[in-house]
């Protein structure tokens, strides 16, 4: 990939954690706040989600347009189509993991950058369950 | 001050960022997706690294604008939170997405499984606070 191409990747996950830390998806009581549906639920999440799915949706759909033009390059979507009991077993799990943490991967990326001690240990026990994941998924 | 306008804003960041990738690379700003990519030194996965890299940045970044966005102590326990990266790792590998790949990506581009993976960890994880607040560790 040309240097320039790594350059707009970089950006975009630039952006990306940007968003999340001003958005204040790095704090564990915003995401506990969201699934705190019978307490003190905080719409932070929900709004955030909110302005990110419009936007990315009218990204989505220049993109296809583009594609149907010949733009490159091709655009990668997941070919799996079937809801199956992996998927939602998985997201159980992940369900789980959210409640007891109150990050998720984006977040402590972001925090972890920004240097939260807290964010390192997370991110290892992450690394630690993907590969687990990768060992079950085969 | 700490709006939900500036929530909004900092969502429709992200999602003009993941846009970018999809636009740029085609591809899906999934950050668990990424990572495991990365941890399977899939070929041409050059951009993956540039990626997390570029997320990582964005969060110093964005801590620099919002210091009191990244807490120093996490709020829970080190083994809880060791258990809750697990989970995270394992239950995104399986589930084939986290809050990014699935939450943002796959609801903006109207995926079902993707919805479903959400409405699945939202009330799995909804269920688990309100089973940790009965249990006193909430």
């Amino acid at each position: 990939m040309k240097l320039l191409d790594q350059v707009v990747v970089a950006l975009s996950g630039l952006g990306l954690g940007v968003a999340l830390v001003l958005g204040r998806l790095t704090e564990p009581r915003v995401i506990v706040g969201w699934i705190d549906w019978f307490g003190a639920w905080d719409p932070t999440l929900i709004v955030f989600f909110v302005g990110a799915v419009l936007v990315y949706h009218g990204a989505y759909r220049w993109a296809l347009a583009r594609e149907r033009r010949g733009a490159t390059p091709a655009l990668c979507f997941p070919t799996r189509q079937r809801v199956d009991a992996r998927l939602l077993g998985g997201a159980a799990v992940f369900g789980v993991g959210w409640a007891l943490g109150g990050t998720c991967p984006g977040p402590a990326l972001s925090a972890l950058g920004a240097g939260a001690p807290w964010a390192l240990v997370f991110v290892a026990a992450m690394l630690g369950g993907l590969l687990l994941g990768e060992r079950l998924a085969r | 001050m700490h709006s939900h306008l500036q929530t909004l804003a900092a969502g429709g960041l992200f999602g003009a960022a993941a846009g970018l990738l999809l636009i740029a690379r085609g591809k899906i700003a999934g950050i668990s997706g990424i990572l495991g990519g990365a941890l399977r030194r899939e070929p041409n996965g050059g951009w993956r690294y540039s990626f997390l890299l570029g997320l990582s940045l964005g969060g110093l970044i964005g801590s620099a604008i919002a210091p009191d966005a990244i807490e120093r102590v996490h709020p829970t326990s080190l083994a809880r939170l060791v258990l809750a990266g697990l989970l995270i790792g394992l239950g995104a590998r399986l589930g084939n997405g986290c809050t990014s790949g699935h939450g943002i990506c796959g609801v903006g581009r109207l995926s079902l499984r993707s919805t479903l993976a959400v409405a699945t960890f939202s009330s799995i994880g909804a269920l688990t606070h309100v089973c940790l607040e009965l249990g006193g560790v909430g």
